[in-house]
């Protein structure tokens, strides 16, 4: 049954564990964020030789598991390259490379809702690309998007604890580490689960003050 | 280069963890929609236990990661109860569970999108509780289940991977064993990530095939 003693023990390196858990998510938030933005930009082109690739490799990525992706570039660099990347460092790319194509789809949804008039003006004013989307568009059409985007770092923030299949010391192969070292696992995986609940709990609770922000400000 | 396997060469071997990743998909939707009815019907029942209870569950399964849950179902439960799942039936239970805790929610707001008038017309003709959502709402709110509901069972498809960490040689397992013995990890894992699109992509063709079905003979008056 429960041991409070052992679950004590544990407590430090789920801690650890959760500081590299949170860093991986930061770090793939940031590269999802900005590579999401520019598929969707680059999906807008009307260059076709463009847009469709980026639409093929979106799907593509969307509709494969995050595991097999870890794997891939994990074993691709170590065996094909030669020179591995680092298990954190792998994860971060991946995790933001896979939710990249998830917010893509926010900021296209975000780009198509800002009124056409808007791109006209733009282009009676003589803005080029960058300014139009600088100045006019993202202004626009960034802020109702922003809860969306929440949910997105919500889900990768679930998803982060795969990392620990290619080696990388999160929260959760911390406990797994610990309990195979004592034989039980009781203690680290629960308290990992409850970590997560609470934790996904408070990242919707945020979302929601989010969605109530930007819903008052564009009002 | 002559010695070394092509391509093509690896795919009988990978294929054989198909019909396990393929098991574990329908077992798992299987599971998924029958939770997705179950607790999305009791969130909007009028005993606040059976509510409180499918607040838990949506919680707890949306909550917990797919990964901490099915380590916690397959490490933790022998431990704690002395008796376990073996690893396929423990897959689809929990990736079913996690997946059927957010249709719960896809569930609840398509009922809440039937428009009121609906059960009062409903209430008019004198069915019952039952009646009413078996022939009135459930048949109206069921078609914008469908699109949601196509991309939950991508996400499972994506999960059974997960199954690997687990002991279970499905697909992902069998690209783990033969890249031990090979290490052609680029075409592996490329074979592999190919073979889940393609898959993904035949969920996305039925469940198109479905929404028309469904949608067959309907009149929005106007709007669609």
């Amino acid at each position: 049954m429960w041991n409070w003693e052992f679950a004590w023990q544990v407590m430090p390196k789920i801690l650890e564990g959760l500081v590299v858990t949170l860093e991986a998510v930061a770090g793939g938030m940031a590269i999802a964020l900005i590579l999401g933005l520019l598929w969707a930009m680059l999906r807008r082109t009307k260059v076709k030789f463009v847009s469709w690739p980026t639409w093929a490799f979106v799907e593509f990525i969307r509709s494969t598991p995050l595991l097999v992706q870890l794997f891939f570039v994990y074993y691709v660099m170590t065996d094909v390259v030669g020179r591995g990347l680092s298990p954190l460092l792998t994860g971060i790319l991946v995790l933001g490379l896979h939710y990249s194509c998830y917010t893509a789809e926010v900021y296209r949804a975000g780009l198509d809702a800002v009124a056409k008039g808007q791109w006209n003006a733009a282009k009676a004013l003589n803005l080029n690309g960058y300014q139009t989307y600088r100045y006019v568009i993202l202004p626009q059409a960034v802020p109702p998007i922003l809860p969306n985007l929440g949910n997105y770092l919500i889900a990768m923030l679930k998803e982060a604890p795969l990392l620990s299949v290619i080696t990388v010391l999160e929260v959760l192969r911390a406990a797994q580490v610990f309990g195979n070292e004592h034989y039980r696992y009781l203690e680290p995986l629960t308290i990992v689960g409850v970590l997560f609940i609470l934790l996904s709990l408070l990242a919707g609770l945020s979302v929601e003050w989010l969605r109530k922000r930007t819903a008052a400000m564009t009002s | 280069m002559s010695d070394l396997p092509r391509p093509f060469d690896l795919l009988p071997f990978l294929l054989q963890g198909l019909h396990i990743t393929v098991i574990i998909a329908l077992g798992g939707s299987a599971v998924a929609v029958f939770m997705s009815v179950l607790f999305g019907l009791w969130s909007k029942s009028s005993d606040p236990i059976l509510r409180w209870f499918s607040a838990a569950y949506i919680t707890v399964f949306r909550g917990a990661s797919a990964l901490i849950l099915l380590y916690w179902f397959y490490f933790v439960m022998p431990e704690l109860t002395g008796f376990g799942l073996d690893a396929i039936t423990t897959g689809i239970f929990v990736l079913g569970a996690n997946v059927g805790a957010y249709g719960a929610e896809v569930v609840r707001t398509s009922i809440q999108s039937v428009p009121k008038g609906q059960y009062q017309a409903a209430a008019a003709l004198n069915l019952s509780r039952w009646q009413t959502m078996r022939h009135v709402i459930f048949p109206q709110a069921i078609l914008s289940m469908i699109p949601p509901f196509g991309n939950l069972m991508i996400e499972l498809l994506k999960g059974t991977a997960l199954v690997s960490t687990i002991t279970v040689t499905d697909l992902t397992m069998q690209g783990m064993y033969l890249r031990a013995d090979t290490h052609r990890s680029l075409e592996i894992f490329g074979l592999l990530l190919v073979i889940y699109f393609l898959l993904s992509s035949l969920i996305t063709f039925g469940f198109r095939v479905l929404e028309r079905r469904l949608s067959h003979g309907r009149d929005y008056g106007g709007g669609r």
